[in-house]
């Protein structure tokens, strides 16, 4: 094995970036995909993985990609909510993965959000 | 590299490997795999958590959802609920003492919550058998620094201005023993990590060797350069810390693979290595001058230290030797920087290096407290904070009595003065001591006298009977608290466990002897009632302390609300009870051999105990 040298430190880090920012919560960006019953049957498995695969193509490290349970709009899942630190979270509904690749584009990266497929800006109040 | 959404951190601890945590792992990795979420969750092994009374444990990141108390055959429904629905599953959360709803994120438990984390900050973060894990959260970058940019001087300084103090028990400032090994004069030299913790009741060290081993290595490495003319370091792990042991041989054979020890390191003139020895099973091998004759081979004995172990230690050459905790803290005060390190903890360091205490300490909380783990708080926290606010309080609602520190060394702290800051010195005032930071909480349920004769009995085990105060005067102590607990106890015993409590810590070859009274001498000082109770009115008023109790049958509720059972009756070993069905039943005190069954076993709480 070759001898780490002082650069290879950073290296190193820049490598597990993404791993660390998972473990530590942070990140700029929050993908959340709803998986309630209804999102899993309309295909939010799918988003995910559309989700993952442009993580892993655009090489973030400072987004992080969450599940929750149903949003309550049965009818418009699978839907996702993406919150730019700093931001309001919007919501997306009726999404398909060719919309994903698009919202993660747009949205994730470039941090405009896609108004043609958003529901709504914000979040429900929790009391 | 593959990128997850989902990491499992399963706590591979001691205590939660022993609640079965790596089969909690196996199922995991089989349902994930039955799920096909293979490519979105990972499983890692990470070191203590520190929540150890709640284990098994698994966080869930990136929510930082805290599960507990996990089993097996939870496993299932978890990684459904949880991974495939994105529902967490509110059962296995953590629900605070005496309330209903759970509290879903780790850094919002209290007990996380109130901690402040230097020596610990990669716990339950990392995997400790990857080292890329521990570089990629900030590690060997001290070591970078120390090595490009800083003389060695200048790495002393540093850490004197820290004002670090030895976390193992002494409090003695690091810089000062780090100057005087320096400034002697010799070809060989050595650094040597002190793993050998032996306290009941403690795990504080071995916590952080098993979550974060390479930054013990990296402070040996910082320590060896500042120290100048050391080539070797040796860890010495006590013998019953196999997964220590274990994790230590991993990490210092990914270092030297590394080519972060051995010859040359970063390509700079400096070369270090590190051999790890396993320890030799006796509590006394914990002491500087004993570990290093064990080391050598030699039986683990201590030697008189009018000539310090700094001049002449090891194989008679200078030694450098400091606990798990004080090197774990120096890559960190090498980052961050003395300043940061003073701004944490109390008094002024900055012209008498004793002059306060500095930075944070690890305890492990144990006994009759909610929380039991171990926590790392700033120094000048006060008992009540950690027992209360970390702790959680004491269980089952009973009264806080004391709390032991330091272990079988330190002292019993009485209720009034939880109040006081925990620092080196203010233990000390009050006749404690800060030792290597085990921290055992006692309830009105616990006798004091009792608890004195535990730790007295341990520290006389373990006596290695070099010295004659230590081997006899520990053992005499013993036999009048074992006659005090046995009723047989006179008031001048007290007198006489004064005067031979000085005469032990006076007369001492070492510091086991020289504190072993200490419980003894504290609980003397501040619970004399319980012991004049004893001696005096022959009552132990915890109930703890059996041919000193009474066990009578209170007639009325016997006959009232449990018609005459006979339940006690049949259960007696003894036949010490008398009455027939269906009327009043007596205890014989003749014959009863107070052993409390029928106490146990009595459904109408009838059994009286005075």
């Amino acid at each position: 094995m070759p001898k780490l040298k002082i650069e290879d430190l950073e290296k190193i880090t820049e490598d597990y970036k993404r791993k660390m920012t998972l473990r530590d919560g942070g990140g700029k960006v929050k993908i959340n995909v709803h998986l309630g019953t209804c999102g899993i049957a309309a295909g939010a498995r799918k988003i995910i993985s559309t989700f993952m695969d442009e993580m892993e193509k655009s090489k973030v490290t400072d987004v992080i990609l969450i599940t929750s349970g149903c949003a309550g709009l049965c009818s418009r899942e699978p839907m996702a909510t993406i919150e730019v630190l700093g931001n309001a979270p919007i919501k997306y509904v009726d999404l398909t993965p060719e919309k994903a690749k698009i919202i993660f584009e747009k949205h994730v990266l470039n941090g405009e959000f896609v108004q043609e497929y958003a529901l709504s800006v914000g979040s429900e109040k929790i009391q | 590299m593959k990128q997850y959404t989902i990491n499992l951190m399963v706590c591979a601890g001691t205590g939660c490997v022993s609640n079965q945590s790596f089969e909690i792992k196996e199922a995991l990795e089989k349902e994930i795999l039955k799920h096909n979420l293979q490519n979105e969750a990972q499983v890692v092994t990470t070191g203590c958590n520190g929540f150890c009374g709640a284990g098994p444990i698994v966080v869930v990141h990136p929510e930082g959802i805290f599960y507990q108390f996990l089993k097996v055959s939870d496993i299932p429904y978890l990684v459904e609920e949880h991974l495939l629905k994105g529902r967490p599953v509110k059962k296995f959360m953590y629900v605070p003492p005496k309330e209903e709803i759970p509290i879903p994120r780790m850094n919002q438990i209290p007990f996380f919550s109130g901690q402040t984390l230097v020596a610990l900050r990669n716990r339950g973060m990392i995997d400790p058998e990857f080292i890329e894990d521990y570089i990629a959260r900030g590690g060997y970058r001290a070591l970078a620094k120390v090595l490009t940019t800083m003389s060695p001087d200048e790495v002393l300084n540093e850490i004197k201005k820290s004002g670090l103090r030895g976390r193992g028990g002494g409090g003695f400032p690091t810089g000062v023993k780090w100057e005087t090994c320096k400034k002697i004069q010799s070809d060989r030299k050595f650094v040597i990590c002190n793993a050998d913790e032996g306290d009941p009741g403690a795990f504080m060290d071995r916590s952080i060797i098993e979550g974060d081993p390479h930054s013990v290595i990296e402070g040996m490495i910082i320590g060896a350069y500042a120290i100048e003319n050391i080539k070797e370091g040796y860890i010495y792990v006590r013998m019953e810390y196999p997964l220590a042991i274990k994790r230590f041989n991993i990490a210092v054979q990914q270092a030297k693979d590394n080519g972060l020890l051995g010859n040359n390191i970063f390509d700079t003139n400096f070369s270090f290595d590190i051999q790890v020895r396993r320890g030799a099973g006796a509590f006394v091998c914990g002491e500087s001058t004993a570990l290093m004759a064990s080391i050598e081979g030699n039986p683990g004995e201590p030697r008189a230290k009018y000539v310090h172990t700094v001049e002449r230690g090891l194989y008679d050459c200078p030694t450098c030797l400091n606990n798990v905790e004080t090197w774990a803290n120096v890559p960190q005060i090498i980052l961050k920087g003395a300043d940061w390190f003073t701004s944490i903890g109390t008094g002024d360091v900055s012209i008498d290096p004793w002059g306060g205490s500095k930075g944070t300490k690890v305890f492990s909380l144990a006994g009759k407290v909610n929380n039991t783990g171990l926590v790392e708080v700033p120094m000048g926290i006060t008992l009540r904070e950690i027992v209360f606010h970390v702790g959680g309080g004491i269980r089952d609602g009973k009264k806080f009595k004391a709390v032991q520190t330091g272990g079988p060394s330190g002292g019993f702290i009485p209720e009034s003065l939880i109040d006081l800051p925990v620092d080196y010195d203010e233990l000390t005032k009050i006749g404690s001591m800060m030792g290597s930071g085990g921290m055992v909480v006692v309830d009105e349920n616990n006798c004091i006298v009792d608890m004195a004769k535990f730790f007295l009995r341990f520290t006389q085990d373990e006596s290695c009977g070099k010295c004659i105060p230590c081997r006899e005067g520990t053992k005499r102590m013993y036999d009048i608290l074992e006659r005090i607990t046995n009723g047989e106890g006179k008031e001048e015993d007290l007198d006489l466990l004064d005067e031979l409590s000085n005469m032990v810590v006076e007369s001492s070859l070492c510091a086991l002897g020289g504190s072993a009274p200490n419980p003894v001498i504290t609980s003397l000082k501040y619970f004399r009632d319980e012991y004049i109770a004893h001696v005096k009115d022959k009552k132990c008023p915890a109930h703890i302390c059996r041919p000193l109790l009474t066990f009578t049958i209170d007639e009325k509720i016997c006959l009232d609300a449990g018609h005459g059972c006979g339940v006690c009756k049949k259960n007696c070993p003894d036949d010490a009870i008398i009455g027939e069905r269906k009327k009043a039943h007596k205890i014989d005190p003749v014959k009863c051999g107070k052993c409390g069954v029928c106490f146990d076993v009595c459904n109408f709480n009838a059994i009286k105990i005075d």
